[in-house]
């Protein structure tokens, strides 16, 4: 009896390395679970030790070739060389950075208060910024890897029920875009993610959760883009038509609309 | 039976769904969709953040999983449901000794998904694979290999419980054995499973060495189950429709796994969901007893030898996701009971009869022998003799008192009924079937509690 899983359809390139900031998300939890099976190697950056630990054990056990970690508060952008630097030196390497950190806030509370907008936009914006700046010139050095980031179908039009979150995320987007132009023909993929409403523990408490999409179908888009060295990636992909038809909406209308 | 966290008491059965009159559907439904009650969801991701997450609850809280009990155990009325199916990592894997230790709301499609590539099985299957760990030692369910293996709990070396208190305990058959023995088959009244250790069984296939054979009457089916002793799986679907020439007949199916090496990929997920619920007049005597017929007679030999894959074999009816929609909006009830050895045939032969007389439909009808193997769990429903289990689609007028009939020749053949499958049992009637529930009730943790606990523990 072998003691490792038998591959399906797709093999798995030789370890791959990753490093996945915000790794107790659900969608880079979803994510990685897809990575272990195939053997990679991950570093794990989340800000609370015992999650950190219980994805870590899993991932291990689900036949990851390695696993290390490091708890950090990623609002900390002071730490981030130095973070960054530990990160690509404890997997000798990096052919992935998967950049999955962020907080929903809440859109009441942040029209009320300067302070809990300013939250959203520094945690979603600022401090992946930094990060993706740090990342960006590490992989044009090597000329070589793929930075895929979590941002949101909420990005590509500021609607009243999430505009605080929206424009981090549009903000976010705007960004990879940009980054995407310059880092391209050095031989780096900037893949920017923009996931629908996900089932995960950041939206549990949403009414209507049961209705989004599967984390696990998410993933595996994820992973199959990332493969693919996609630039955007609408997940489920029927978001693509639908944020298509919302960003066309003359303001005139839109204004009116409660979305 | 008091404590200051009850829920309000439900003193009667309603008689129809109160679900119709709620807005929308309910938070959280038990498979055979009926009772239907409000609760509040609270979704658990990780095994840290319990208790604090029930800080401050006043009406009872109750873990639940993928809600495939078909009755009320995974219901609170008014209460707080805790959700386990977001935490459900796997913790660590012994790939020598195939014990595997998971989070509590892991499914066993997902133990299966990590578990077939690596050579391994489940000690224990069900007829669903969309049932959680957790769950699976709350009910101390049972398979087609019963009369060998005994329950699932069998095959759970230990696992940890935390009490609403916070406090915390690892139980096995060596450390707290007694606590052990209560939370298996314990409907998750005892604390929050938080994980467990499963010892999986070798496989080198995904094959199952398989073989069909029509039956009529219990007596075939009695020959059959003797000649398959050393046979690792073995269930009957019978008619329990048909009267006369027809009565009891069915199929004996049997298998055991290929010991042929082959493919061990991971399953494909399913894609086929029952759509819509079915208007009320979809399953009527005639649709079912044609159903029946097709059943029978699509083995067209009286003997039919096939090698197939595990999951037809195993979980027939999960390659339709919400197959429970085509019983409607009224939903289904479920009735298995087991009857010891010494009644066993002549209590069969009376339900039977009793069903088909009522002339309320039931496909589905699954008979089986258990075998000696003790169950672990002090409220383990398993015992020695056959177990029949049907299925009722809801008409209040009718389905009810054939049930209470049916629960009642249950008692007198010295039987009793399967609280994961049940919504309609009377306390009196629980409390005759397992006479240890007093016991049981002092390891029950004070702020848990269950719809079906307080509707089988009213005061007599």
């Amino acid at each position: 009896m072998s003691s490792t899983p038998q591959t399906t359809d797709r093999q798995p390139q030789v370890s791959r390395k990753i490093l996945v900031l915000g790794a107790t998300s659900g969608i880079a939890e979803a994510t990685c679970r897809i990575w272990a099976t195939q053997g990679a190697s991950l570093f794990l950056v989340a800000r609370n030790a015992e999650r950190l630990a219980a994805v870590a054990a899993d991932l291990r056990t689900r036949g990851a070739s390695y696993v290390d970690t490091a708890v950090a508060d990623l609002d900390d952008t002071d730490t981030h060389p130095q973070l960054l630097a530990h990160a690509v030196n404890s997997l000798t390497g990096m052919d992935v950075a998967y950049l999955a950190h962020g907080i929903l806030g809440d859109q009441a509370e942040s029209e009320q208060d300067f302070n809990a907008a300013a939250q959203i936009l520094y945690t979603n914006l600022i401090a992946p910024i930094s990060l993706l700046t740090w990342l960006a010139n590490f992989c044009v050095q090597r000329r070589a890897g793929v930075i895929a980031v979590l941002s949101s179908v909420a990005g590509d039009r500021g609607r009243k029920s999430n505009y605080v979150y929206g424009s981090s995320k549009a903000g976010l987007s705007a960004f990879l875009a940009g980054l995407r132009n310059r880092v391209d023909r050095e031989g780096v993929t900037i893949l920017t993610i923009k996931p629908g409403p996900t089932r995960t523990a950041m939206t549990a408490a949403m009414p209507k959760s049961e209705k989004f999409a599967d984390v696990d179908a998410v993933a595996e888009s994820i992973v199959t883009a990332i493969d693919k060295r996609k630039d955007v990636l609408y997940v489920p992909f029927q978001w693509q038509p639908i944020m298509f038809a919302i960003r066309h909406i003359p303001e005139r209308v839109f204004k009116k609309m409660n979305l | 039976m008091s404590t200051a966290t009850h829920p309000a008491q439900q003193l009667e059965l309603p008689a129809a769904n109160e679900g119709q009159q709620r807005n929308g559907p309910p938070p959280f439904e038990s498979w055979g969709r009926y009772p239907t009650y409000d609760a509040k969801i609270i979704p658990l991701h990780w095994q840290s953040d319990f208790p604090t997450v029930i800080d401050g609850l006043h009406n009872g809280v109750l873990p639940v999983g993928m809600g495939r009990s078909y009755g009320d155990v995974c219901l609170l009325k008014d209460g707080n449901l805790i959700l386990t199916t977001g935490m459900n990592r796997l913790i660590d894997f012994d790939a020598e000794t195939g014990l595997l230790t998971a989070e509590a709301g892991v499914t066993l499609a997902q133990i299966l998904d990590f578990a077939v590539p690596r050579g391994y099985f489940l000690p224990v299957s069900p007829g669903t694979k969309y049932v959680t760990l957790g769950g699976a030692i709350a009910n101390d369910i049972h398979g087609k290999n019963h009369h060998v293996a005994g329950t699932f709990g069998r095959h759970i070396t230990q696992f940890e419980v935390v009490r609403s208190d916070g406090s915390r305990r690892i139980c096995s058959p060596g450390e707290n054995a007694d606590l052990y023995s209560a939370t298996i088959g314990g409907l998750g009244l005892t604390g929050l499973v938080t994980w467990a250790t499963l010892r999986l069984k070798p496989i080198v296939s995904r094959k199952i060495d398989y073989e069909g054979i029509q039956f009529h009457g219990i007596d075939e089916f009695l020959d059959l189950t003797d000649r398959s002793k050393d046979i690792e799986y073995t269930v009957s679907w019978v008619d329990c429709t048909s009267t006369g020439r027809n009565f009891a007949r069915g199929v004996f199916m049997q298998g055991d796994h290929s010991a042929k090496r082959d493919s061990l990929i991971a399953s494909l997920k399913p894609k086929l969901v029952f759509p819509f619920d079915a208007p009320g007049f979809a399953l009527n005597s005639l649709s079912v007893s044609l159903f029946n017929t097709v059943f029978f007679h699509k083995q067209i030999h009286k003997r039919v030898v096939s090698l197939q894959d595990y999951e037809p074999f195993f979980y027939p009816l999960d390659k339709v996701l919400h197959w429970n929609r085509m019983y409607g909006k009224s939903g289904l009830l479920q009735f298995q009971y087991v009857i010891p050895w010494e009644h066993a045939k002549e209590g069969t032969i009376a339900i039977l009869h009793e069903v088909a007389k009522s002339g309320l439909a039931s496909f589905l009808a699954v008979l089986k022998a258990f075998g000696d193997v003790p169950s672990p769990g002090m409220m383990s429903f398993p015992k020695p003799g056959i177990t029949l289990a049907l299925d009722f689609p809801i008409k209040p007028d009718q389905s009810f008192p054939l049930f209470r009939r049916l629960a009642d020749m249950t008692l007198e053949f010295g039987g009793r009924l399967y609280p994961a499958k049940d919504a309609a049992m009377t306390a009196t009637q629980f409390q005759a079937f397992y006479p240890q529930w007093e016991h049981f009730a002092r390891y029950r943790d004070p702020m848990i509690t269950s719809s079906f606990w307080e509707r089988v523990t009213q005061n007599l």
